[in-house]
């Protein structure tokens, strides 16, 4: 199975992106499912389920931030993709604290900026971005030729190898480069590990321990199913 | 790939009846206005062409470069890109002075000699507005007309795009015959959208649309030239009255008996 992970500010696009990817999947006899990680609501999976009747999931995050319950539920959630039968699995992550990156080893990190948000966006998310295989650019049918080809740039500067691929996710415009990465991303291995090094911090996550799942971690701590429980002395 | 030329092949209208006018062709150098009421699909036109469209859009147009269609997933260097559109609606929304903005783009577009280009885009915009933009301004305290010209000086000057299409550049209150009389110092391809007289006539040729197709082809006589320096004339003196009245000035018949139209 293929992982594929989203993240973006709110409202950048992630989820109308993901839809046409998916209907493209889909399209070519694919299993795809759909998983979204969100501190307090959230209703895509509902949505993306009704829609394309493919199985979706979803996951509030509470207290942790949603980067950070992605790395210890991550594992579950795959196991859970790879029983529902799946070969593609789409996770959507709210990714807020910016100083986390939910991109794990052997998937492909997709980070979506929309094209509006000012052309300092690039230069404040740090890992969310540098991290990142692709950066989809969103609602570029609402700036100039000028002003596209300036965010592209300034994506470019912060992210030097990142693939830029600029779309009108409303429209279906630039989803067709997506899927082509998509179907070249090789399948998940376990164990799997956080991709770059965590910002410093307290947490066992923040101090660098990459390893994906609950199991691998101490303090304040959640599973797919479990509301938050601490480990450790 | 150097653009000589371009051709839209007609598809259908809004009632899926075929175009009248099933074929026309752009080579560089020439200026076309597209007019018609409103909602007849002007906008829609420039749109498929800025696409690229391969019988792949509610019209079922098709556009050829250089008598080659171009296929679905080609997809252009954006730096490169050779159409600007000039739009309806865009305003600028990045948090940038005016200056660094230009600047960068200039980079992207691999200019040479940076600051030269970035002044010359600055004066070409100049020469169409009312208040002068400078390099301090930010980009989003720019005004309709202010943007409308800025955008058009950067897609010819910075981004030098051999095709141009403008979508009623006349309703941002800048100098329109002042800003054709410019763009024709350019060996490029014009098209502009437009509900204006004088700017319709000053073109090479015109398509006329209705309910969504293109009706007829029309090609500028030399007639109609005079014509439209008569229309010119009346337009300076719009613009004329437009500044005295910016001014402050209070408004006598003596004032329109000396310009004699
Ligand atoms: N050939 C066509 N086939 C189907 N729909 C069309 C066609 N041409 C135009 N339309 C539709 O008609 C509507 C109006 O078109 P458009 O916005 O291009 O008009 P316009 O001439 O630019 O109007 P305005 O002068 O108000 O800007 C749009 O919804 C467009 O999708
Ligand atoms: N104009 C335009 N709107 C877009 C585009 N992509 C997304 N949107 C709109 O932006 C809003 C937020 O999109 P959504 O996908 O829910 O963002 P998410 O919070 O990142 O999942 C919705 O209203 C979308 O319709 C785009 O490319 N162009
Ligand atoms: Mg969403
Ligand atoms: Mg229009
Ligand atoms: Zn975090
Ligand atoms: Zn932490």
């Amino acid at each position: 199975m293929k992982l594929i992970i989203f993240a973006g500010p709110p409202t950048c696009g992630k989820t109308t992106v993901i839809r046409q990817v998916i209907k493209r999947m889909i399209a070519r006899n694919l299993k795809p499912s759909f998983v979204k990680i969100d501190v307090l609501y959230a209703d895509e999976d509902e949505t993306i389920n009704k829609e394309f009747g493919i199985p979706t999931k979803k996951i509030y995050s509470g207290e942790l931030c949603p980067d950070h319950c992605n790395v210890v539920v991550l594992d579950e959630v795959v196991e859970w993709a790879e029983k529902a039968g799946s070969d593609f699995l789409f996770v959507e992550t709210a990714g807020l604290c910016l100083r986390c990156s939910p991109y794990v080893e052997n998937s492909l990190g997709v980070v979506v900026l929309e094209a509006t948000s000012g052309m300092n966006l690039p230069r404040k998310i740090g890992p969310m971005l540098t991290l990142a295989d692709i950066s989809v650019i969103t609602k570029i049918d609402l700036i100039s030729q000028a002003e596209r080809e300036v965010f592209r740039y300034r994506v470019l500067e912060s992210a030097k190898d990142i693939t830029v691929v600029e779309s009108n996710a409303l429209y279906g415009i630039g989803i067709d480069p997506i899927v082509k990465q998509i179907l070249k991303t090789p399948d998940i291995e376990f164990p799997m590990y956080l991709r770059g090094n965590p910002p410093v911090g307290t947490c066992t996550i923040c101090v660098g321990k990459k390893e994906i799942g609950a199991k691998n971690h101490f303090g304040v701590l959640r599973t797919m199913n479990e509301e938050l429980f601490y480990v450790g002395e | 790939m150097e653009i000589k030329k371009i051709t839209v092949i007609g598809g259908q209208g809004k009632d899926g009846s075929k175009e009248k006018v099933n074929r026309f062709e752009l080579n560089m150098g020439d200026i076309v206005s597209i007019v018609g009421p409103t909602g007849c699909g002007k906008t829609t036109l420039i749109n498929d062409i800025e696409l690229f469209a391969n019988r792949n859009t509610p019209s079922g147009r098709q556009i050829l470069i250089n008598n080659e269609p171009v296929p679905d997933d080609f997809s252009f260097d954006p730096s490169k890109h050779p159409i600007a559109m000039i739009s309806q609606h865009t305003n600028f929304l990045s948090d940038l002075p005016v200056g660094e903005f230009l600047t960068i783009h200039a980079k992207v577009r691999g200019t040479s000699d940076v600051e030269k280009v970035v002044d010359e885009t600055i004066q070409f915009a100049n020469q169409l507005t009312g208040e002068a933009i400078n390099k301090e301004t930010a980009m989003t305290e720019l005004s309709g007309g202010q943007t409308r010209s800025l955008l058009i000086a950067d897609a010819v000057v910075i981004g030098n795009s051999p095709i141009i299409l403008l979508d009623e550049i006349e309703n941002a209150g800048i100098h329109k015959t002042k800003a054709l009389e410019l763009l024709k110092r350019y060996e490029k391809i014009f098209v502009f959208v437009t509900h204006d007289p004088t700017i319709a006539l000053l073109s090479d040729s015109r398509i006329i649309m209705q309910n969504g197709a293109m009706q007829k082809l029309v090609v500028s006589n030399p007639e109609e030239r005079i014509v439209a320096d008569e229309l010119k004339k009346i337009d300076n003196v719009l613009l004329h009255f437009r500044g005295l009245i910016r001014a402050g000035e209070e408004i006598n018949q003596h004032q329109l008996e000396q310009l004699a139209i």
